[in-house]
């Protein structure tokens, strides 16, 4: 007689809602957010986040664009974890500058420095030693300290505390049931630091499919974690709209100067969010003009 | 030869490639267009050992233009370069980046960060962004494109990004990694680091500038050498003919107010 289990192992199946990703975050959390300015930030739960009551955020995005701006406009943000905020092509991201003038409070960090304090949340270390801020103003700020090295060289070394998250939100291309993810863009950025110093991880994907459509081993490359950092993930077509999912879709620079252009007065941003925020998921990308203008940007030149 | 009529962009994309004439095998990047130029140009005249990007994730063999791209630029990618490998070769030290900072003080600290108070800033901008990692890691120069006391300010920046030859900002006084700055090109002058106890000091006048003028401008004092100052030498037309090929969108016009003759001379 062979062995028999007790019940049916259930198959892993962690597909999900934007809605059920936004009653899993909590006000008061620390949330990590991936992309790089205008690339591949998880738009679609940014708005499902400016939807929800969910706020006094700590705001991690150390490679800041409209997230970031979006957030701080909302109110939602208690406190902003950053290297830089940009659109890129607009240099200065008017939201997060107004947030910053009216003093919003924040911990400014170098971009590398950024990663050392990340990968420290990660490896469960309570710091990483570096180099990079001394000599600046970065660690004039009370967040840090300094440790010497215990070896010959006696250096006097920043001590850049580890940067631990509740959650971490990123936005990829493909994703199976089982959050086996991949990122098709040219830059992964730095996506899995910010995925490893959370607790959880909630993707959204371009497209949801089969595990064998992912074309292992072929994009190997591509797949940016092993599964178990995923807690949940939930298909967003366009999802990093306004910013670029490339090679999916490229940037959209009409719709970031609109955005930007919202900065300008209160009134001007309560009609970009009744035009584009405060609608569901299925409804934004009519209101941005359909699929295949989206798919039609021109590539971005940088 | 005569020397052909070129504007001070064009003097100043001659005037800052040489800040890559020497560096051997590394990454030359240059931010906003006239040191982007300016790198292209000491990669394919001087130096070319030196590594570029596309301004986006590629290693190139030949500088890419700036702006828009023609149909049939055909682009020969020779390496992989996302930010994780930015930062691990600079943290190796084999890179020399060019930068526009709003704010410089005398002991090279600059600024991209805000302007007045940290907590309330008057005008926030940017952020420190990979700033205080590559000024104690790789050779800096600067580029400013209007030389006035509001960007090479008196006293210090409003918030230190860079490291500078400041020893008051270092941990016990001793240099962290390895600060070395090189050359500050603006629309009036080209300067260096050079002076006692890494003072700025005056390398050469663009054409029809003056000394006193610099200084006028400029918030700290700067060291004047013994003897004459040297003019900035003026791109020749093979060097002229060079630029217009690397900037066939001609970006270079659009950069300074007027697009101003290089020899303020002539005009």
């Amino acid at each position: 007689m062979g062995f028999r289990p007790l019940s049916e192992p259930k198959a892993l199946n962690k597909v999900c809602s934007i809605a059920d990703i936004i009653e899993r975050l909590s006000s008061g959390m620390t949330i990590g957010i991936g992309g790089w300015a205008t690339r591949r930030k998880p738009m679609a739960l940014v708005r499902a986040l400016l939807r929800s009551d969910i706020t006094d955020l700590t705001l991690v995005a150390p490679y800041g664009g409209p997230d970031v701006g979006m957030l701080a406009a909302a109110g939602k943000v208690k406190k902003l974890v950053f290297a830089f905020v940009s659109m890129d092509h607009i240099p200065i991201e008017p939201h997060f500058k107004n947030a910053r003038q009216a003093g919003l409070p924040v911990l400014e960090l170098d971009e590398g420095m950024a990663h050392w304090m990340l990968r420290a949340a990660a490896m469960k270390l309570p710091f990483l030693p570096t180099r990079v801020g001394l000599g600046t103003s970065v660690v004039d700020q009370p967040d840090f300290k300094m440790i010497t090295s215990p070896y010959e060289d006696g250096e006097a070394l920043l001590a850049a505390p580890a940067l631990k998250l509740d959650a971490a939100l990123i936005h990829v291309h493909r994703s199976d049931e089982k959050g086996n993810v991949l990122v098709f863009s040219p830059d992964p950025f730095f996506d899995e630091l910010i995925s490893r110093a959370a607790a959880k991880v909630y993707v959204t994907s371009e497209k949801i499919v089969t595990t064998r459509d992912l074309d292992l081993p072929v994009n190997a490359r591509f797949n940016l974690f092993e599964r178990s950092v995923v807690a949940a993930v939930a298909e967003a077509p366009f999802g990093a709209h306004p910013t670029s999912a490339a090679p999916d879709y490229e940037l959209d620079l009409a719709h970031l100067r609109t955005y930007a252009a919202s900065a300008d007065a209160p009134e001007a941003w309560a009609a970009y969010r009744q035009t584009y925020v405060a609608i569901e998921p299925d409804a934004y990308l009519a209101a941005i003009g359909g699929a295949d203008a989206i798919r039609a940007l021109p590539k971005a030149i940088y | 030869m005569s020397q052909p009529p070129y504007s001070l962009a064009e003097l100043i994309i001659f005037a800052a490639a040489r800040a890559w004439r020497n560096d051997g095998e590394l990454l030359a990047t240059g931010i906003t267009p006239l040191p982007r130029l300016a790198a292209s140009f000491a990669k394919t005249q001087y130096n070319s050992a030196l590594m570029i990007t596309d301004g986006e994730n590629w290693f190139v063999e030949d500088p890419v233009p700036p702006g828009p791209r023609a149909a049939d630029l055909r682009i020969v990618t020779e390496g992989w370069a996302p930010y994780a490998r930015t930062f691990d070769n600079l943290w190796s030290g084999k890179r020399h980046a060019m930068v526009a900072p709003v704010q410089l003080d005398r002991f090279g600290q600059a600024n991209i960060s805000v302007i007045g108070d940290h907590n309330k800033p008057k005008a926030a901008l940017l952020g420190a962004r990979g700033f205080p990692g590559n000024s104690i890691h790789h050779p800096n120069s600067f580029f400013f494109p209007v030389h006035n006391s509001r960007a090479l300010v008196a006293g210090e920046v409003d918030f230190v990004c860079m490291a500078g030859y400041n020893p008051a900002r270092w941990p016990g006084g001793r240099m962290p990694g390895k600060i070395d700055l090189r050359l500050i090109v603006t629309n009036l002058c080209v300067m260096d680091f050079s002076g006692p106890n890494n003072a700025v000091r005056l390398v050469s006048l663009h054409p029809g500038v003056s000394f006193e003028e610099v200084q006028d401008n400029t918030g700290f004092a700067v060291v004047r050498s013994e003897g004459a100052i040297p003019i900035t030498p003026p791109p020749d037309a093979t060097a002229l003919a060079e630029i217009t090929r690397l900037d066939p969108n001609n970006v270079r016009a659009t950069i300074l107010k007027g697009d101003p003759p290089g020899d303020r001379r002539a005009s």
